[in-house]
């Protein structure tokens, strides 16, 4: 029979027969740790496996990137923990000035299409985008995968779900995700894996990939899984990377097959504070803003900024407006100071910060006060995530509308011209 | 080595009004969140179904060796090991349910206590009290009280039997080498 994209991804890296709903151990190509748990996973190690080495230093990284550099004594020490404990084991880290983990693995080709990767981050399933398995994972779970190279998996079932129609600029893959959140519900695809197909999806580039697979725990998926394109083989195949990028059966079985027309998809937003609360922008009533962020793993690529850039060159953020923009990884700051970019930005009296997480996590870069409206391009807006104030999900092209206007709001089509 | 069968005194946990197995029952109602501060499992099984109506006195009630059988989606909720701990704290040796949560799930096979998933949980002739043997290979359940043999639930995997018999992850991973 048939198998889908996780399961021929599980069944490369498992002697164990792969089929849904049996629990198979696998071998990883990666195993990580951030900051956040990362102490948890040494202590663990340390309890279990005293004196012993990590199965291979050269697989196993530390990727720092919520709390950058630390601004509690807590995350000092334990990010410190880790140094040490790397220093001794010979793991790489991705220290404090690297950004965030997941984007690191993915542009530097540590995951990579058809690889299995885990790590103490949630939203590691974001290596989706590439047709990679990726599972973030307690910090027992990780301190064994440290050990051992191998974790277990129960193997999902896997929807399908094919997108007809296509969409022009100002939409962007965040509003096609912010969609098909709408459509699905925040327990959608609970349990389950989800492939993409369709002309739109065959289309998007990487940064847009890893936008749409980084809202996949927002639906409940394990994994929201994106059959690589021949534009991401290139990319990985031109940095000199062996991999095997895994495609579905035709005959693949999935356990439910849905279809949505997003013919002229207009841009969306979530509404706080639940993520797959979406409706299209144009539909909300005049709604002042307060703040504005532009980053994390869902839209903080060198893409992004770009465009945040080209809306805001020559104008001012709105009076009283508070607009944050914090690139992913260090890559994308040089690129970003080398172009020019980072002037632009400063000039339209934006703050830029260092790489990482930003003001998604623990604040990094601010959080909101109780009553304060903010438009993020992250992926949560739970209550208390991003402060006590109501946040927004939208795209970047929106958040940079919306710093300008003051208001929440998007761009008519033909105001931009896209470079 | 550890048993791959097991006997025990079954409680079926129901709702006492309905007499229906009770679907859902989410961390906080197995072990309350009160009581997170906890930290040595001795301690825990006094505070096993605290949450839950009509089981409060499950602690005084279980004894060492039972199963407890429960409905669907047992375990939802939060990532509290305690959930697991507080029955082995019990000496509950197995819990069978219609299907758990998928961390539960994890944090009951890593720390090598018994689960077994029974789709047919709501079809199986078992009452409180009733001594069963379990066939954890099989999934082979029989009703020693009555003498039938009951639906079959979902084996254990490989993976599960591996950690369970090793004594847990960590165990596992030592027996690896
Ligand atoms: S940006 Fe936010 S969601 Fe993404 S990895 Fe960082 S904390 Fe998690």
């Amino acid at each position: 029979m048939g198998k889908t994209i996780i399961e021929k991804i599980l069944q490369n890296h498992t002697e164990d027969r792969v089929e849904p709903g049996k629990i198979v151990w696998i071998e990883l190509d990666v195993r990580s740790a951030r900051d956040f748990a990362g102490a948890n996973v040494v202590k663990n190690f340390e309890k279990h496996f005293p004196g012993e080495k990590v199965e291979n230093p050269d697989k196993t990284f530390f990727t720092f990137d919520c709390n950058v550099p630390a601004n509690t004594i807590a995350y000092a020490e334990n990010q410190h923990l880790c140094r040490l404990f790397a220093r001794k084991q010979g793991i790489q880290v991705y220290d404090v000035d690297a950004g965030i983990g997941s984007h690191v693995m993915l542009y530097e080709g540590l995951a990579l299409p058809g690889g299995t990767v885990v790590g103490t981050d949630s939203h590691l399933n974001i290596m989706g985008a590439i047709g990679c398995f990726g599972q973030g994972m307690g910090d027992s779970d990780i301190a064994f995968a440290f050990k051992t190279g191998k974790t277990w998996f129960e193997v999902p079932e896997t929807i399908k779900i094919t997108i007809n129609g296509t969409y022009d600029y100002p939409t962007t893959g965040k509003d096609l995700i912010l969609f098909i959140l709408g459509k699905m519900g925040a327990a959608g695809a609970l349990g389950k894996c989800v492939e993409l197909y369709g002309e739109m999806v065959d289309r998007l580039d990487l940064e847009d990939r890893i936008t749409v697979a980084s809202m996949g725990t927002e639906m409940g998926a394990i994994s929201i899984v994106i059959p690589p394109s021949d534009e991401i083989i290139k990319f990985y195949r031109d940095m000199g990377k062996k991999f095997n990028p895994v495609f579905a059966d035709p005959d693949a079985k999935y356990s439910q097959e849905l279809e949505f027309d997003i013919q002229g998809l207009r841009p969306h937003i979530a509404k706080p504070p639940h993520p797959d609360d979406t409706v299209p922008v144009d539909e909300l009533d005049e709604i002042k803003v307060d703040s504005v962020f532009i980053g994390s793993c869902t839209n903080g690529t060198y893409k992004d900024i770009k465009i945040a850039a080209d809306i805001l060159k020559g104008k001012k953020v709105a009076p009283g407006v508070m607009v944050k923009v914090v690139p992913a990884t260090r890559e994308t700051y040089g690129r970003l100071l080398e172009d020019g970019i980072i002037q632009v930005l400063f000039e339209s009296g934006v703050i830029v910060s260092n790489p990482g997480c930003g003001g998604c996590a623990q604040g990094q870069i601010g959080m909101t006060g109780k009553g304060e409206v903010q438009i993020s391009t992250s992926n949560r807006n739970f209550k208390g995530k991003q402060g006590s104030g109501f946040t927004y999900l939208a795209s970047t092209v929106t958040a940079s509308a919306s710093a300008i206007t003051g208001k929440i709001a998007t761009l008519p089509a033909r105001v931009i011209v896209r470079k | 080595m550890k048993p791959g069968i097991l006997k025990g005194r079954i409680w079926v946990i129901t709702d006492p009004d309905t007499d229906k197995l009770i679907n859902n029952i989410d961390t906080d109602m197995i072990y309350h969140n009160a009581h997170l501060a906890v930290t040595e499992i001795e301690k825990m099984g006094q505070y096993a179904f605290g949450n839950l109506t009509g089981w409060k006195d499950f602690p005084k009630k279980a004894g060492e060796g039972d199963i407890v059988v429960c409905g669907t989606n047992f375990g939802s909720g939060s990532s509290r090991q305690h959930a697991v701990d507080c029955f082995r704290a019990l000496g509950v040796q197995l819990i069978i349910a219609g299907s758990f949560g998928a961390i539960y799930k994890r944090n009951a096979i890593n720390s090598g206590m018994p689960i077994l998933t029974y789709p047919d949980v709501d079809d199986a002739k078992i009452k409180s009290g009733d001594e069963v043997e379990v066939d954890l290979e099989k999934g082979k359940l029989k009703n020693i009280t009555t003498g039938e043999y009951l639906p079959n639930a979902d084996p254990f995997s490989i993976v599960q039997m591996d950690i369970y018999r090793a004594g847990d992850l960590f165990e596992y991973a030592k027996a690896l080498g």
